[in-house]
C-alpha cells in the first residue's frame, strides 16, 4: 500500500473519529485554539510595527547625515549626555558653508507650541525652525504655495510653511496663503502647504507641523537653541567621504585638539534600523517564547487524548493489524488524526483572530498576511505530530494477539 | 507440498518466574482444499496455535511453512503482509469496525492490500451478495443481526481470496439456527475448495468439517478424519 493511498485512508478514518467524539476534540483542540491565536496576534503586531517603522524611516532617507551632539542609540550615561556642548546656529553655518558633498542641507531645530489663527487654537503643533534646503532633505512637498527662500532665511523673515492637518484645521474653506499665524507672540505669514505626510511611527502625526526660517526662530522665540544640521549627500557612494569631511569640519570649527574625542556624532538610517531590528528580535523572541509555551500546553493536550483514543480503539488497532495494517499504517493513521485536531485548532483559531487584528488595524498597520496563514497552520500541524508521534507509536507497536483480545 | 506444514513447533511464554509452554513440539500438515477443526479444552494450546497459524505470533522455535514460505522468523511488517494476503479471520465476536457500514468493512483487506477505490468497491458488493447481504451493504454492524454480521467477516474474510480461511469459535456468539446457517456456509466454501481451518471447543461444530485435528497439553492427541453416517 503506497503512502498516499494510506494518507488518503488516514484522513478519512480520522475525520470519522473526529465526527464521532465532536465535543471531545473541540475541548481538546481549545488549548491549539488559543495557541494559534496568540501566534497570529502576535505575528501580526510584530509585521504591524515594522511596517510602520519601515514606513516612517524611509522618510528619513538613506542618503542623510544627522550631525548633532549626540549619537543616536548610544549607552552614554545621560550625565554626560546633558553635558554635551550644543552647536550653535553660527558653527551650523560654517559648517554647511564649507562642505563640498552635500546636495542639500538643512539646519534645524524643533520644539512645540500652540499656534493661533484668530481665535482658533491650535496646541502641541512642531514648530521647526530650518533652512531653504529643508524641503529637499525631509523629503517635503509643498502642495500650495512654495518652500522658505534662501532670502527669507538669511533675513530672517517672519514666514512660515503649513503641514497640512494644520492648514486644514485653520483654513477648510480658503486658501490658507498669505494669511497670518501666530506662534509664540510672532505674527507669521503662510507662504506654504505641504502635501499630507501621514505619521511617524503611527503615533506622531507629520502634518501637524509648523516651518519658518530658523534665523527667526533663534532670533525671536526667545532663547538661543541648539540646532542640528541634516545634510543630504551627493550620492551614496560619497557617504564615507562626506561623513570624514564633515567629522573634519566639525573638528575644525569646534576647535577639538587632535587627541581629543569627537564632541559630536554623525548619525544616520542605518543606525536607526539597527536599533530597531535589535529591539524586534527581542520582541519576536519574547513572543515567540510566549506562544510556544501556549503551544506546548495545547499539545501536552492532544497528546493526552491521543493516548487514550488509543487505548479505547485497542481492538479496532488488533483488528486492523489482524487484517493486514502494517506498523507504518496504524503510526499514519493515528499522526493524521492528531494532525487533524490541531489543524481545526488552528483554523478555529485564525477565525477568532482575524476580526481582532481588524481591530488592530486601528492602532497600526496590521494585516494578517497570507504568510502568516499559512506559518499558523504549519505549527498547528507540526504541533499535531509531534504530540501525537508518542501515542501513534504505542499504537503501531501493539501486539495483534494482545490487542484484539482487548475489551 | 503441503499448504501449511508445522515442524516440531514450540511455543513458549515467560510467566513471571517459571515459563510455560503452551505448544511442545507440534508438527503438522494441511493441505490445499482442505476443511480441518482443531478441537481442544481451554488450556490447550489450541489458541496458541490458532495464533501461529493466522501468523499473529510467531513460533519460539521451530518453522511454519505457509503456501511455501517460511513465516516462522518472519517480522511485524512481514507478518502483516501475509496475514492480508494469505489469511481470511473469521472471529467468534465478529470484529467488525463499529462505525463503518458493511461494505467499508468488507473493503478494508483491499485497502491494506493497496487495491485501488473503484476495484475495491465492486470485489466488495461481489463478496457481500455472495454471502446474500447484497441490500445490507450501506448498514453498519450495530444495524445487523449477529448472523448477519458473522457474513459480513465472512466476506471480509474471502475478499483477498487468501489461501486459508481461519475461524476462530465462528458460531461461538450465534443462536444455534444461524449458527447452522454459518456452518452451512463454510461447507459451501469447502465445497468449492476453500481451505478452512476451525478453531473449536464444541463436538458439534468439529462435525461438520473433514478432519478433526485434538490438542492436549500443547500436543496433539488425535488427526482423524471425519466419519459420516
Amino acid at each position: 500500500m503506497n503512502f498516499l493511498s494510506e494518507l488518503r485512508e488516514g484522513l478519512l478514518i480520522a475525520w470519522d473519529s473526529l465526527r464521532a467524539n465532536k465535543l471531545r476534540s473541540a475541548l481538546t483542540t481549545l488549548g491549539i485554539v488559543i495557541g494559534i491565536v496568540t501566534v497570529t496576534l502576535m505575528g501580526t503586531a510584530l509585521a504591524g510595527l515594522n511596517a510602520a517603522f519601515l514606513n516612517s524611516i524611509s522618510a528619513i532617507g538613506t542618503d542623510v547625515l544627522y550631525v548633532s551632539p549626540w549619537q543616536w542609540f548610544s549607552d552614554e550615561p545621560w550625565w554626560k549626555r546633558r553635558n554635551r556642548r550644543l552647536i550653535y546656529l553660527a558653527d551650523a553655518r560654517a559648517l554647511v558653508r564649507e562642505l563640498t558633498l552635500a546636495r542639500a542641507t538643512a539646519i534645524e531645530e524643533g520644539r512645540r507650541y500652540s499656534v493661533r489663527q484668530g481665535d482658533r487654537i491650535a496646541t502641541g503643533v512642531t514648530i521647526y525652525g530650518t533652512t531653504e534646503g529643508g524641503a529637499e532633505v525631509g523629503g517635503l512637498v509643498v502642495k500650495e504655495g512654495r518652500f522658505l527662500s534662501t532670502a527669507e532665511v538669511d533675513g530672517g523673515r517672519p514666514v512660515c510653511v503649513l503641514g497640512a492637518e494644520l492648514a486644514a484645521n485653520f483654513f477648510p474653506y480658503e486658501s490658507a496663503l498669505g494669511k497670518r499665524v501666530v506662534v509664540a507672540g510672532q505674527n507669521l505669514e503662510v507662504i506654504g502647504v505641504l502635501e499630507k505626510r501621514g505619521k511617524f511611527l503611527g503615533m506622531e502625526s507629520l502634518d501637524n507641523q509648523l516651518f519658518l526660517p530658523i534665523t527667526k526662530f533663534a532670533l525671536d522665540f526667545g532663547f538661543r537653541p541648539g540646532v542640528f544640521v541634516r545634510i543630504k549627500v551627493r550620492d551614496l557612494q560619497s557617504m564615507d567621504d562626506a561623513r570624514e569631511e564633515i567629522r573634519g569640519i566639525m573638528r575644525k570649527i569646534r576647535r577639538l585638539a587632535p587627541g581629543d574625542a569627537d564632541d559630536f556624532a554623525i548619525n544616520e538610517q542605518a543606525g536607526f534600523i539597527q536599533t530597531f531590528e535589535r529591539m524586534n528580535k527581542v520582541l519576536a523572541g519574547a513572543g515567540l517564547f510566549i506562544t510556544g509555551l501556549s503551544l506546548f500546553v495545547g499539545g501536552i493536550g492532544i497528546m493526552n487524548i491521543m493516548f487514550v483514543t488509543v487505548a479505547e480503539r485497542t481492538r479496532e488497532i488488533g483488528i486492523r493489524k489482524a487484517i493486514g495494517a502494517k506498523r507504518r499504517t496504524i503510526l499514519t493513521q493515528f499522526l493524521i488524526e492528531a494532525a487533524m485536531i490541531c489543524l481545526l485548532g488552528g483554523l478555529l483559531g485564525l477565525a477568532m483572530a482575524y476580526p481582532v487584528t481588524l481591530v488592530m488595524d486601528r492602532f497600526m498597520p496590521a494585516r494578517l498576511s497570507w504568510w502568516l496563514v499559512a506559518s499558523a497552520l504549519g505549527v498547528s500541524v507540526v504541533t499535531g505530530l509531534a504530540a501525537g508521534f508518542l501515542p501513534a507509536w504505542r499504537a503501531a507497536r501493539m501486539n495483534p494477539v494482545d490487542a484484539l483480545r482487548s475489551e | 507440498m503441503p499448504l501449511i506444514r508445522l515442524q516440531n513447533i514450540w511455543r513458549s511464554y515467560q510467566m513471571a518466574a517459571e515459563t510455560v509452554h503452551a505448544l511442545r513440539g507440534v508438527s503438522l500438515g494441511i493441505e490445499r482444499g482442505e476443511y480441518v477443526a482443531i478441537m481442544g479444552p481451554s488450556g490447550s494450546g489450541k489458541s496458541t496455535m490458532m495464533n501461529l497459524l493466522g501468523c499473529l505470533d510467531t513460533p519460539t522455535s521451530g518453522t511454519y511453512e505457509l503456501n511455501g514460505t517460511d513465516v516462522s522468523g518472519m517480522d511485524d511488517n512481514e507478518l502483516a503482509e501475509i496475514r492480508n494476503r494469505e489469511i481470511g479471520f473469521i472471529f467468534q465476536s465478529f470484529n467488525l469496525l463499529a462505525r463503518a457500514t458493511a461494505l467499508r468493512n468488507v473493503e478494508l483487506p483491499m485497502v491494506y492490500a493497496g487495491v485501488p477505490p473503484d476495484e475495491r468497491h465492486d470485489k466488495a458488493m461481489a463478496a457481500l451478495t455472495a454471502v446474500g447481504l447484497g441490500d445490507r451493504v450501506d448498514h453498519r454492524p450495530n444495524e445487523l443481526s449477529g448472523g448477519q454480521r458473522q457474513r459480513v467477516a465472512v466476506a471480509r474474510a474471502l475478499v483477498n481470496t487468501p489461501s486459508i480461511l481461519l475461524a476462530d469459535e465462528p458460531t461461538g456468539n450465534l443462536d444455534s439456527k444461524t449458527g447452522v446457517e454459518i456452518l452451512g456456509l463454510f461447507e459451501q466454501l469447502a465445497s468449492k475448495g476453500n481451505t478452512i481451518i476451525v478453531v473449536t471447543h464444541e463436538e458439534k461444530v468439529a462435525l461438520h468439517s473433514r478432519r478433526i485435528v485434538r490438542i492436549l497439553d500443547g500436543n496433539i492427541a488425535s488427526d482423524e478424519p471425519v466419519t459420516r453416517a
